[in-house]
């Protein structure tokens, strides 16, 4: 009887899984954030954040109450205990929901959009860890601080709103001035939205980083044969009698595209990243971690 | 014809279709394949990039060619396309007669020569030309008279080779039965060379146009059997311009039990270029005699049969001399002539003669013999009744044997005064006598009497109002010479003289050896063919018909009969077709081909217009085309697959309908064996067959007994019994082998040990009678007790014990306690119950094999005591009286059982978990 006490147990968990995707999710970002963790970055850990503190001679204007009284005791003159003002970094984390991120082009690969949530979802725990503020560009979800923060995200990440639109678009008008953005998309579709967002986000003195999470397919264009292309949510269609001889210039088409993606990004002093999903996420997540953490480390010492 | 190509259509209004191939090219032109659908994000960056060849959209030029190919070749083939002659090509007007010849040669490819008529008769037709049709083969002269078309047409469809050559004298005489005017002719005829052709094609010609429709070469054809050497000879004869081939020879005739079969095959090879090549078919004596039909195979005319009659055969004479041999008197001795007269034409076995009875000759001929004793008597009366022919001489011996008063001696066809009377001694008044001239319907009648031949001394018949009926030869004053009786199917012949030159000078002439062979006692040489047929009339007993195959001729038919000469002189035809005739106790073939005959071709004048029917044999395209236009839409299919980028899938796709469509080479072996085919729809009884005839019968006779009594009793109903050859059977479908052993039989080869081994391992049986029980031996000591041991020394056999009380053959159908056949109380052994079987509490039996033993072993020769005739009747006495038929049903309830062991395996040893089961069950 032991056989279907695993099979139960198994159904069980997939029937978990099915009906709330968000602790696998957040199990993979954990597994791939702990990846990155491993991998020497450990500086983040040392930071006593909230519990900084020193001691400095009380001045006029202190209050009484201010006074620590067991350092006072040890000398003469009257010491304050001061908290150090931490500068807490706000990061707001977007992955496109849009049809075009539901693709893989073989099975063994993972969806865009998959990949996509899980480099967030990593990228959140790694910031909660240190001590930043994480939200989304949704008003529902702004940057709070704490392991609670990151459950919400894996929950907003595991189940998406239905993507509604061929391409996702940010949505402007959420953004915390001063903070981070991190978006993640594909990047295929139309770039005005997302240009009027960076300028936005210029205007409150946000820095960001775009990352471009493309399929190998969508860089190689392997296509042979007759074929009809029709995007995912059929919206867009294009037949080629023979696609091999489209593909240089398709490959010219995403190479401008990513050109204009660079500029657009270089006029905000913001970096763009691409990853491919058949690559490993871990060097992505590094990347990322590395360029959001240190500046908002950099930003947190200056002050 | 088209455009000089001997090119016709079945359908020639479907060519029009190709009229549309323009329009279907650009009809395809402008649908290329189908694109693959594919889901892609980054149509986006697509969108407006246009290819530079715009003409890819369109469908290649390759899959336009291969299409409009396939498409061509479709229509062709729909539209029956056939190459080579077919249909009239006459397009004169005016009537037309049609001269047919029909006779054995055509047989060989007659459905196409006679749709080729009817074709000339319908085109004929068709063109309103009046046909008149003129059968040279058939019975009686033809008189063509121009009638209705549709009547030359039906006749034609009517029309059936004749198993004979159109005789001679059928051309001058339709050459004098021309209908008038002028009209053309259209001349069917046979390849065979016949010089009577030229008169008529002359009278033909004198009216119009003659056209000859005949093929190129005769079909090939066997003469008549002559014995001479070692076997018998025949020639195989074949055009001449024929390849090195090799043809076969089926040779069949009666078994011992009168049943035809097929006896051999002998191939004939035919080197190149000739035509005619002499066969020796080397028999063994006993064989030969037997031979009826030489076959050509594939031959299928009348010539390529060859009938053997008495003349092929050589009889076996047993030749008894009752006098003790007498030294330096050979001349004298009474075997001496008849020894000459018998050794060029029969088999002559000598020797005392109740050995000669069993040796079962045709005749036997009896030198000068006193009364012979009882024993002896009845034998040969016995023998004779079965058929056989006594020739007795006179001598001294009989006519001191004679008593006035003696009742009637069945082996003499008359009764004798005492003694003998001499005429022309030195103490008679009378000169010898010659003889009389044979009597018209007498069995010596044609046979011509030398002068010289007289007779000095003869024994004398009682008169009486029978003895003329008896009379087969006088001398001139009335007096008996040979005398006959009919004795059962046998015949008692006498000679009044001696077999000596002392009583007549009858043995030392000729025509003692024609009558001898008028006796059937000696085979005639073939050049004596005439003589031995010109006496008697004779009746057709059966008749070649055209494909080759003997019909037999009802009793009765065929009128008054032929008379000899006619026979003798003629080539077979309408009044006398070729076949087998039988005029008293002889049996004489007429052949189609005599043994000089020879196949000259039919050599025509060079103005005559010859159609070689088979010049360029009529052979349908369709298949072709229609083959490839498959093969090309494959093609395309596979091009189109590949053009639209889908080839690695499309490819595997149709490899594996390729593999689908490749046929299955085990499926193609035909399952031709009757024996097999039984063996697989049910479940058969067989037996091994030992070689030794006597066993083998036995064995198959107990196992329809046995398959009689399965039936009636039981719901197993095996058919016939099955002979099986362990070298060359598959053993694979039966589950029983009865094995017999004789004490002389063969050790079976590796290959058949395997076959057997394989057999037990599947779960057959095999049940071996030593057939010894009868207690003359002991147990295992015997011949065949001996021998099995040898026999089953390769066999898996497990260790073996004599059957238990308990033993599930006890009772797996009937409760039986001991295993009774024609003898009782032998030792019957099958496998050892296992040592440790034990019986469960409460129940009677132990729990023995699992499973069935694969051999039982016994000597109480069950086969005889199952044996049946086909009514169901036994064969073979068991016992006696009621005891005896106890003992045969006990046998055949033997017989049920072990059936049903080999059928059900353990199955009733299994109802002692009866209980067990139930008490499961109820819980």
């Amino acid at each position: 009887m032991s056989q279907p006490l695993i099979a139960r147990a198994s159904i069980r968990a997939g029937a978990e899984a099915l009906a709330d995707p968000a602790p696998a999710l957040l199990a993979a970002a954990e597994r791939l954030a702990a990846s990155v963790r491993a991998g020497g970055h450990g500086r983040r850990r040392a930071g006593p954040g909230p519990d900084f503190w020193q001691y400095r001679a009380a001045e006029a204007g202190d209050a009484a109450r201010s006074i620590d009284w067991r350092r006072s005791a040890r000398a003469d003159q009257d010491y304050v205990r001061d908290r150090e003002w931490v500068q807490v970094q706000t990061v707001q984390v977007w992955a496109d929901g849009g049809l075009s991120m539901r693709y893989h082009s073989a099975p063994r690969l993972p969806e865009k959009a998959h990949r996509a949530a899980v480099l967030a979802l990593a990228l959140a725990i790694l910031l909660e860890q240190g001590g930043e503020r994480v939200g989304t560009l949704d008003p529902d979800l702004p940057p709070r601080v704490g392991r609670a923060q990151v459950e919400r995200l894996a929950g907003a990440f595991a189940r998406p709103a239905p993507p509604a639109a061929e391409f996702g678009v940010p949505r402007p008008g959420t953004l915390v001035p001063g903070g981070w953005a991190v978006l993640l998309s594909d990047f295929l579709g139309p770039l005005d939205p997302l240009a009027a967002l960076i300028e936005e986000a210029a205007g409150k003195r946000m820095s960001g980083v775009l990352m471009q999470v493309l399929d190998p397919a969508e860089e190689t264009f392997p296509f042979t044969g007759r074929t009809l292309f029709r995007s995912i949510g059929g919206g867009l269609s294009h037949e080629a009698s023979e696609p091999a001889s489209l593909g240089a210039r398709y490959r010219e088409r995403l190479a401008e595209r990513r050109d204009g993606l660079s500029a657009l990004a270089r006029a905000a002093g913001w970096t763009v990243l691409t990853h491919r999903t058949d690559a490993a996420p871990a060097p992505a997540l590094w990347a990322l971690g590395g360029l959001v953490g240190r500046r908002a480390h950099h930003w947190g010492g200056g002050a | 014809m088209i455009g000089g190509l001997p090119l016709t259509f079945a359908a020639p209004a479907l060519l029009w279709a190709l009229a549309l191939i323009p329009v279907l090219w650009l009809l395809l032109r402008l649908l290329p394949p189908a694109p693959v659908v594919r889901r892609f994000p980054a149509v986006a960056l697509l969108l407006g990039l246009t290819e530079r060849d715009a003409d890819v959209h369109r469908t290649p030029l390759l899959l336009m060619l291969l299409r409009t190919a396939a498409l061509l070749a479709a229509i062709l083939g729909f539209a029956g396309p056939v190459l080579g002659p077919r249909g009239a090509t006459g397009g004169g007007s005016g009537p037309v007669l049609m001269v047919v010849e029909a006779d054995w040669p055509d047989a060989a490819r007659w459905a196409a020569l006679q749709a080729r008529l009817t074709d000339e008769a319908s085109a004929a037709v068709a063109a309103g030309r009046p046909v008149a049709v003129a059968v040279l083969s058939e019975a009686q002269v033809p008189r063509p008279v121009f009638g209705l078309p549709g009547a030359a047409r039906d006749r034609i469809a009517a029309l059936r080779p004749a198993p004979w050559a159109v005789p001679a004298a059928r051309f001058a005489a339709l050459a004098g039965a021309l209908p008038e005017g002028r009209f053309e002719t259209v001349w069917q005829a046979d390849a065979l060379d016949r010089p009577e052709r030229a008169a008529l094609l002359a009278a033909l010609q004198a009216r119009g146009p003659v056209r000859v429709l005949t093929p190129p070469a005769p079909p090939p054809a066997l003469t008549a059997p002559e014995p001479g050497g070692a076997g018998l000879n025949l020639a195989l004869l074949r055009p001449a311009r024929g390849p090195a081939e090799t043809y076969t020879l089926a040779i069949a005739g009666t078994d011992p039990n009168g049943v035809e079969r097929l006896l051999t095959r002998q191939p004939v090879a035919v080197p190149a270029g000739a035509d005619r090549v002499a066969v020796t078919l080397d028999l063994a004596p006993e064989l030969r005699n037997r031979v009826q039909r030489i076959t050509l195979e594939r031959g299928a005319t009348a010539g390529a049969l060859a009938l053997a009659d008495d003349g092929a055969r050589r009889p076996k004479v047993a030749l008894v001399d009752p006098t003790p041999p007498q030294e330096g008197l050979e001349l004298l001795s009474p075997s001496h002539y008849l020894r000459a007269a018998l050794a060029d034409g029969a088999d002559v076995i000598e020797g005392a003669l109740p050995d000669m009875v069993r040796a079962a000759p045709q005749g036997i001929v009896l030198a000068d013999a006193g009364g012979l004793p009882a024993d002896q008597a009845d034998a040969l009366i016995d023998w004779v009744r079965k058929g056989g022919v006594l020739v007795r001489f006179a001598g001294p011996r009989l006519a001191a044997s004679i008593e006035p008063d003696a009742p009637d001696d069945l082996l003499l066809p008359v009764r004798l005064r005492p003694g003998d009377r001499a005429l022309g001694g030195t103490m008679t008044w009378g000169a010898p006598r010659p003889l009389a001239p044979f009597a018209k319907d007498s069995l010596f009648s044609g046979l011509a009497l030398p002068p010289d031949v007289t007779v000095g001394t003869q024994v004398l018949a009682e008169p009486g109002p029978e003895l003329s009926d008896h009379t087969l030869a006088t001398l001139q004053d009335g007096t008996p010479l040979v005398t006959q009786s009919t004795l059962g199917a046998g015949r008692v012949v006498l000679f009044h003289v001696t077999a000596t030159a002392d009583w007549s000078s009858l043995p030392a002439s000729g025509l003692f050896v024609q009558m001898l062979e008028r006796l059937a006692m000696i085979a005639p040489p073939a050049r004596d063919r005439a003589a031995v047929l010109s006496g008697g009339v004779w009746r057709a007993v059966a008749t070649v018909d055209a494909s080759g195959a003997l019909q037999p001729v009802a009793e009765g038919a065929g009128g008054a009969g032929i008379p000899g000469a006619r026979l003798a002189a003629g080539p077979a035809g309408p009044e006398i077709p070729a076949g087998l005739y039988q005029s008293g106790g002889r049996r004489m073939a007429l052949p189609l081909l005599p043994p000089g005959a020879a196949l000259a071709p039919a050599a025509w004048p060079s103005g005559v217009a010859l159609d070689r029917l088979d010049a360029v044999p009529a052979r349908s395209l369709k298949g072709v085309l229609l083959a490839t236009a498959l093969a090309l839409l494959a093609v395309e299919a596979l091009a189109a697959i590949w053009l639209s980028g889908r080839f690695a899938r499309g490819l595997a796709a149709v490899l594996a309908l390729g593999l689908l469509a490749l046929p299955d080479p085990r499926g193609a072996r035909a399952l031709d064996d009757p024996a097999l085919l039984r063996a697989a729809g049910g479940t058969v009884l067989a037996h091994v067959l030992t070689g030794d005839a006597s066993v083998d019968r036995l064995a198959d006779e107990g196992l329809t007994g046995l398959g009689w009594t399965l039936t009636l009793r039981t719901a197993v109903e095996p058919g016939p019994p099955v002979g099986i050859d362990l070298e060359k059977d598959d053993l694979s479908l039966y589950a029983f082998l009865y094995w017999p052993v004789a004490a002389d039989e063969p050790l079976p080869s590796a290959a058949a040990y395997g076959r057997l081994n394989a057999f037990l391992r599947s779960g057959g049986l095999i049940l071996f009678d030593t057939r010894d029980g009868d207690g003359s031996a002991a147990p295992g000591t015997s011949p065949e007790a001996e021998r099995l041991k040898v026999l089953a020394a390769g066999l898996d056999i497990p260790a073996l014990a004599p059957v238990p009380a308990d033993h599930v053959l006890t009772r797996s159908f009937y409760l039986l306690d001991d295993f009774p056949g024609r003898y009782v109380g032998a030792p019957v052994w099958a496998e050892a119950p296992p040592p440790d079987a034990v019986a469960a509490a409460g129940m009677p039996f132990r729990s023995l094999n699992d499973g069935v033993s694969p051999v039982i072993i016994g000597g109480n020769d069950w086969a005889s005591a199952w044996a049946t005739d086909d009514r169901g009747q036994p064969l073979y006495p068991v016992g006696e009286g009621v005891a005896g038929e106890r003992q045969r049903e006990m046998a055949a309830r033997f017989g049920v059982n072990l059936v049903m062991y080999v059928l059900t395996g353990n199955y009733k040893s299994d109802q002692v978990h009866v209980p067990a089961l139930l008490e499961r069950l109820g819980q």
